[in-house]
């Protein structure tokens, strides 16, 4: 689309929607969100991009392919779930660590790992099929 | 409110049906969109309408205060949501490239893979 | 906010496995996340494509290795369960494992792994990087975690996992014949999921628990109130759908003929498989008062689903087709077995299944062999070759005697458990229409070998040959020894198949090994 207002303002709203995305991503933990929602608003921003710039913009922009990330998301999220069995707890038990950043008590744990490996499996997925039918446009 | 929400997944399995007795694909995959959305809502609806409480519980504390909403058949709708949302992605993107390849969105003129009047040789 | 270590202390017993998991236990859970992982790197390196046979090689022959153990495991020390995240079961979601659903998932990964050895020359690099080794891994973990899950909605999402990998691999090139086959494929499959999804939604209407074990326990107060006759009705037309049982069987003869030829191989072998699993779960394990009371439906839509898919085959040009509608034929002794109940009857089925997996993906490559011979994909076009490769004609003769169960392979076991389970119980006409239905059977095949092998080549056709491959053939021999070995001597499958009934039978093992505290 040749729109000169949403080819100027699209970058930086793209820029603010994947931003945005990963505070959803993280702040699922304990709160309404989490990977699938937040991946489900960077892959719009990405389809916005797409939508403005063309499919080859968002190519290079993303750097890997839609599909290697959701690759990497998958394994990812696999890995979580096998950390359980070096403490002998079933497959996908969560496990915690609260270490001390510059004073700062930072919870990790398996879940949020997994949830961004979902992240990842969401946006490279729909990304991958968003562009799939903007590519056919012309 | 239980008779309303199950009258309202009637309306949507109706509709779904009716879209999806149709010819052509298009209409197919909003009866699929429609379906997925009627038994999402059956599900939730299976699972009891009770309190409006959302079941997260408050920061500091390891129980939820109160009785909350039951959140397994939520967990269900998310993950057919899930599961819906991405089989209409792909459909969508299969329904598409057959309607430019084949040059019809017509399920009476898509005989390629069922071709009509095809024998198997009669003799040796 | 998840506050400092220490301040909570809460009584964990009531919600979480206190007991530590062996490390074999995790065995239940190997396949499913080496498939998972395999194709999680495998996407990732979408681009390096000569890595992705090695990487699938390996990753498939360690879920045989994987499931080997498992079955070892199980038929030793009885069913094997672990709950993830360490929830108490109902609330996590269980993984069980008994013979049944270990033994399919054994045959499956040892068909897909040959599968995938045929693969090596049948997929090209294009279709390489459009995923076809991706996809299969996660067909593959979708197809595990069917058989070894123990709960209903996961069951769901498991079936999902397979289907939506398939259709990844069903529109793989992307011709015009795919995209309309993937299409009745895609509509018609996704309906029968949904309408298994809107039974889930009254199951759990009714218990209040998505665990099979769970409900097998609660499924006796619950008869009276509850409209179970309609839930199993429900379960019992979804899954018959997905197995490809006539009347709802339409699907299959009109897509399985059009993918890559491994794809159709695969496909036929594994997924009506994991229908019919489903079928004998839940007729067995949930609801067997109301499978008794479908028993006859069974008997009628199973000797149907016989007689049609062979009358079919008979009908058909196209060679793959035909071979589509002997699967569905295959399909209508499963049904049967499963009206017939008993240890025999369900034993019958159970090894037929097997059978089936195996006989099935070795005709689908074997029709693939002879395509590349002569180019040839259509039984009018077929012919010469004999003159032209004896060793092709030898293999295919004795995987059509194995499909049309004649002896000496393994077609014929299950048949002989089968037909004696029908006229033990008496029903004569159910085993009458078994042996009708390989009677056609055998004819749809002998008229391939006549077509194809003895007659000259047509002439005026002139198709394109493809080089022969060694690891083609390597797959398609692979997959015929089995059928020799199990018809030769067929007594372990058959104890494992009368076993895997038993288990079927008698749910408590079932239950107690997922509950340890209904124990009396």
């Amino acid at each position: 689309m040749q729109t000169l207002i949403l080819r100027t303002i699209s970058p930086v709203l793209c820029a603010f929607m994947i931003l945005y995305s990963v505070f959803i991503t993280l702040r699922g933990h304990n709160d309404p969100g989490g990977g699938f929602i937040g991946g489900l608003i960077a892959a719009s921003a990405f389809a916005i991009y797409g939508i403005s710039h063309g499919v080859g913009a968002v190519r290079r922009a993303m750097y890997f392919h839609p599909m290697a990330i959701a690759g990497f998301g998958l394994f990812f999220g696999t890995l979580t779930g096998l950390l359980a069995y070096f403490t002998a707890e079933p497959f996908f038990t969560g496990k915690w660590a609260f270490p001390d950043v510059f004073g700062v008590t930072v919870a990790l744990s398996t879940p949020m790992f997994f949830d961004i490996g979902v992240y990842f499996v969401v946006v490279g997925a729909i990304t991958s099929i968003a562009l799939a039918l903007e590519e056919d446009h012309h | 409110m239980e008779t309303l929400l199950a009258l309202l997944i009637g309306v949507y399995l109706t509709a779904a049906v009716y879209l999806m007795i149709s010819k052509h694909t298009i209409r197919l995959i909003l009866g699929v969109a429609l379906l997925s959305n009627g038994v999402n809502l059956l599900i939730f609806t299976a699972g009891r309408l009770t309190a409006d409480v959302p079941p997260i519980i408050a920061y500091g504390s390891v129980v939820p205060a109160g009785p909350v909403a039951n959140p397994l058949p939520q967990a269900l709708v998310l993950t057919a949501i899930v599961i819906g949302f991405s089989f209409f992605a792909f459909l969508l993107v299969l329904t598409y490239r057959a309607y430019r390849d084949l040059g019809t969105d017509d399920s009476d003129h898509m005989k390629l893979a069922e071709p009509d009047g095809v024998r198997p040789p009669q003799g040796y | 906010m998840a506050a400092g270590k220490g301040e909570i202390t809460v009584d964990v017993t009531q919600a979480w496995v206190m007991t530590p998991v062996q490390p074999m236990d995790w065995l239940i859970v190997a396949p499913i996340v080496l498939c998972l992982g395999a194709g999680g790197i495998l996407l990732m390196f979408r681009k390096d494509v000569r890595q992705h046979v090695r990487i699938t090689l390996g990753g498939l022959a360690l879920v045989v290795v994987a499931n080997g153990a498992l079955l070892h495991r199980v038929v030793t020390d009885g069913p094997l369960v672990m709950t993830m995240g360490r929830w108490l079961p109902p609330f996590g979601i269980t993984f069980n494992a008994d013979i049944l659903g270990v033994s399919f998932a054994l045959v499956a990964s040892i068909v897909a792994l040959l599968g995938a050895l045929y693969a090596i020359s049948d997929v090209d690099d294009i279709e390489r990087r459009y995923g076809f080794y991706p996809f299969l891994m996660m067909m593959m973990a979708g197809v595990m975690g069917s058989f070894l899950t123990g709960d209903i909605f996961n069951l769901y999402v498991w079936f999902e996992v397979l289907l939506i990998s398939s259709f990844g691999l069903i529109v793989l090139g992307s011709t015009h014949r795919q995209l309309d086959g993937a299409l009745r494929y895609a509509f018609l499959n996704l309906i029968a999921t949904t309408i298994f999804l809107i039974t889930t939604g009254y199951l759990y209407g009714v218990f209040g628990t998505l665990n099979m074990a769970d409900i097998a326990r609660k499924a006796a107060e619950h008869r009276e109130a509850g409209p179970l006759l309609t839930i199993a009705a429900l379960y019992f037309f979804a899954f018959g759908m997905k197995a490809a049982a006539f009347p709802v069987n339409a699907w299959l003869p009109a897509s399985y003929h059009t993918p890559k030829v491994v794809v159709s191989a695969i496909f036929a072998g594994l997924l009506t498989k994991v229908g019919v699993y489903a079928l004998l779960r839940v007729g067995f394990t949930l609801f067997p008062p109301e499978r008794d009371v479908f028993a006859p439906a069974f008997a009628i839509a199973g000797a149907l689903t016989m007689v049609l898919g062979a009358l079919g085959a008979l009908a058909q040009n196209d060679i793959r087709r035909m071979l589509a509608f002997l699967v569905v034929s295959g399909i209508g002794l499963m049904l049967a077995g499963i009206a017939m109940s008993g240890p025999l009857g369900i034993g019958g089925a159970v090894f037929y299944a097997l059978h089936s997996m195996v006989a099935m993906t070795a005709v689908f490559l074997l029709a693939g062999l002879m395509q590349r011979r002569n180019g040839a994909a259509h039984l009018s076009d077929a012919g010469g070759l004999y003159a032209s490769s004896p060793l092709l004609a030898a293999l295919a003769l004795v995987l059509i005697f194995a499909v049309a169960g004649l002896p000496p392979f393994s077609g014929l076991w299950p048949k002989v458990m089968l037909v004696k389970a029908g006229l033990d119980i008496g029903a004569w006409w159910l085993v009458a229409t078994i042996l009708l239905s390989a009677f056609l059977t055998t004819l749809a095949l002998a008229r391939l070998f006549l077509l194809a092998f003895w007659r000259p080549a047509p002439a005026g056709f002139a198709g394109q040959a493809s080089p022969d491959s060694r690891s083609a053939l390597a797959g398609v021999v692979g997959l015929t020894v089995p059928l020799v070995v199990f018809g030769v001597y067929p007594e372990p499958v058959v104890q494992l198949s009368v076993s895997a009934a038993e288990w079927l039978l008698n749910p408590q093992p079932y239950v107690n090994a997922v509950f340890p505290a209904a124990q009396p």
